[in-house]
């Protein structure tokens, strides 16, 4: 892959010019909240250590949409969310799971939403720094080897640019003369000196290549019962995880015609009680604990059949968001140990 | 913006018309349905097992099995039991009216491990449902099976479904039927008891060279699966399907997962060394 070095100074101008490739995106502030969205200006945009809220899902699997419109005649898809887009500030964790969310999404059958949404999006990744409850060198995603189209590593004064596709190969190539080909020893010498520097932040960590055995081992565990005491079943974890895909259908009639109307896709959380309620109300996972197993086996065992890793791509979220504190962490450690933490 | 709007969509349903439907029973009705669009009418093709996602604009979508057989083209047949919201827009539908469909969804039956052996169907309740499909198939194919046995459980004759169609065919020499209630009438001809009792009936078998398919509620599953068992049927030769709630048919809305499977695509149909191996299965 091709490395390329930006003095820092550039980087606004750069990232300004990249509106040519389709509207930015990026992390910044709504209502005091990080979060992905249009970027009015260049300026708008906030490269931080912090994690949006919601994670980057939302723009390619977005919260509500409509679908389908439907009238006498039948169903339309409607496509009116698909725009060319260049993502900026995309930090490792959250390029892992988009990868992950295409082995559910882009495997065949492929949903022509999330496919076209992700064709039509550049990646313009950042390099971070581990916050209070970063886990990704645990499972292993704190660096990318694809995936992004650019990625830039902060060295302070200037920026290593790895260059991942065509696409970025021609956005470096607008703008040639913000970018030096000699990357000398030393750059690389610095680089692999903050890569050490940021292995050694991390905080918080867990055992995340021996979790598919323990929780092989431990499916009648009884800690699944104590942990399931306490939840309540409000979803969040799925809202904030990167890798949570769940999502529900409705139907809903225009407010003036009874004959035409469209059909939305939500969210949706195998947390909620209802989730898998089948006709005749025998619901296959009634019990608070088995929707937990559900929830922590696609994190940490298995995920989809052809699928290599687990879900879990480390962002920390489940650990800043869930308000009982059940989280990859509490969950990994109460597994391992047999003991529910204490509050 | 030029966008593929050509893109096949696979959440676009097609349009069927409802050809002829009567009741099957109380709040059970059966339709037989045609796409529209005859070459697409002629071109579906499907497996016995596999299911369609039935819309009605507005109201919403829902999986039901089809309970037709692939070898006879043109029309696909589904029996439905009124529960709710959808299937109550369903039943109000009449002939000639529009409904909206896609699919054909799931794995279906393992055609290729049930040719040239002995067969045994073992259906409880609405479970018949999709098995009337492979119970056609193989009687539309019989050289490809050695001898078929039908085993069909309802709790009271009134909730026996198909029951003409199903008694005819106790007249045809090359399947046998056993049919059975739990409560049974005056009026009742067969036998009575739970669907299992219906095993003794059976002649002699070689384990070796027999395949099992069962549908029926989820308590039914334990206790016929054991006389498969007695009768030392191979784990992985025994087929089942499982309805789980679903809302795609196609492995995106994580609906229908069971640990890391999505019964849409993975199943519905699973053997029963399948289902040893993933806890929730049954
Ligand atoms: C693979 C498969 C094959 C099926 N085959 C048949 C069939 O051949 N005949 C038949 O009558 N039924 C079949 N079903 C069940 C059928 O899909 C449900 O009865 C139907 O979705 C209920 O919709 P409703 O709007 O009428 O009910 P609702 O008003 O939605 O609810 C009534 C009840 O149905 C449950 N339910 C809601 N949505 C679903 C859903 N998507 N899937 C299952 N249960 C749901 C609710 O929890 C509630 O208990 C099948 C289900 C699956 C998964
Ligand atoms: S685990 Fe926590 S965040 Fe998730 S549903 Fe339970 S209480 Fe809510
Ligand atoms: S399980 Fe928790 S840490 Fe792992 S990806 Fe999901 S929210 Fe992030
Ligand atoms: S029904 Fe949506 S994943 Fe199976």
């Amino acid at each position: 892959m091709r490395i390329l070095k930006m003095q820092s100074k550039f980087l606004d101008v750069f990232l300004e010019s990249l509106n040519k490739f389709g509207n930015l995106y990026g992390p910044t502030y709504k209502n005091k909240v990080l979060s992905y969205d249009r970027l009015a200006n260049i300026s708008d945009l906030v490269l931080t250590d912090e994690h949006p809220m919601i994670p980057i899902k939302k723009l390619f699997h977005p919260m509500k949409f409509t679908m389908l419109h439907f009238n006498e005649m039948g169903f339309t898809p409607d496509y009116s969310t698909i725009e060319k887009r260049v993502i900026l500030g995309v930090h490792p964790c959250e390029i892992h799971s988009l990868l992950i969310l295409d082995s559910v999404f882009m495997r065949e059958p492929m949903d022509p939403y999330y496919a076209q949404l992700r064709q039509n999006s550049a990646i313009i990744g950042f390099s971070c720094l581990p916050t209070e409850n970063s886990l990704c060198f645990s499972t292993d995603t704190d660096i990318v080897e694809e995936g992004f189209d650019l990625f830039f590593v902060n060295l302070g004064e200037y920026f290593l640019v790895w260059v991942g596709s065509s696409l970025g190969h021609d956005m470096i190539y607008e703008r040639e003369e913000f970018f030096d080909k000699n990357v000398t020893h030393d750059d690389i010498q610095e680089y692999v000196e903050w890569r050490q520097k940021k292995n050694k932040m991390f905080k918080k960590s867990f055992e995340f290549d021996s979790m598919p055995d323990i929780m092989e081992l431990s499916y009648e565990s009884e800690i699944w019962e104590e942990f399931a005491k306490i939840c309540l079943s409000c979803g969040q974890c799925s809202m904030v995880c990167p890798t949570c895909n769940c999502y529900s259908v409705t139907d809903v009639f225009d407010v003036t015609n009874e004959q035409i109307g469209r059909r939305d896709r939500n969210w949706d959380s195998c947390m909620y009680v209802d989730y898998s309620l089948v006709a005749g109300g025998h619901n296959f996972r009634a019990s608070r604990g088995n929707r937990l197993k559900l929830w922590y086996g696609h994190k940490l065992k298995t995920f989809g059949k052809d699928y290599g890793r687990p879900g879990c791509v480390g962002c920390g979220r489940c650990v800043d968001s869930c308000p009982v504190d059940i989280n990859v962490l509490t969950i990994s450690e109460a597994l391992t140990t047999k003991e529910v933490p204490e509050k | 913006m030029t966008l593929i709007e050509t893109v096949e969509n696979p959440f676009k349903p097609k349009a069927a018309r409802i050809v002829r439907h009567y009741d099957l029973i109380k709040d059970h009705r059966f339709f037989q349905i045609r796409h529209i669009d005859m070459a697409k009418a002629m071109s579906f093709s499907y497996n016995p097992g596999q299911f369609i996602m039935l819309s009605i604009p507005g109201v919403g979508e829902c999986p039901f099995s089809i309970s037709s057989t692939p070898s006879r083209p043109g029309i696909l047949e589904l029996g439905v039991r009124r529960v709710g919201k959808l299937t109550e827009s369903l039943f109000q539908k009449r002939d000639n009216e529009v409904v909206y469909i896609r699919g054909p969804y799931g794995n279906g039956f393992k055609l290729d491990k049930m040719v040239d052996k002995d067969l045994i169907i073992v259906a409880g309740g609405l479970g018949v449902i999709p098995l009337r499909s492979i119970l056609y198939y193989a009687l539309d194919n019989r050289d490809q099976f050695k001898r078929v046995f039908f085993l069909y459980g309802a709790r009271t004759p009134n909730e026996f479904l198909f029951k003409t169609e199903f008694f005819q065919l106790k007249n045809r020499k090359d399947i046998e039927c056993l049919y059975t209630v739990d409560k049974s009438d005056a009026e009742w001809p067969h036998a009575t008891g739970v669907v299992t009792k219906l095993f003794k009936n059976l002649p002699e078998i070689d384990p070796s060279e027999t395949t099992a398919v069962v549908v029926g509620p989820p308590v039914m599953y334990k206790f016929v699966i054991d006389e498969f068992l007695k009768l030392k049927i191979p784990k992985n030769l025994i087929q089942l399907s499982l309805e789980r709630r679903m809302k795609c048919g196609i492995g995106k809305c994580g609906h229908c997962a069971i640990e890391h499977l999505y019964t849409c695509m993975d199943g519905p149909v699973f053997t029963y060394w399948d289902t040893l191996h993933f806890r929730e299965l049954i």
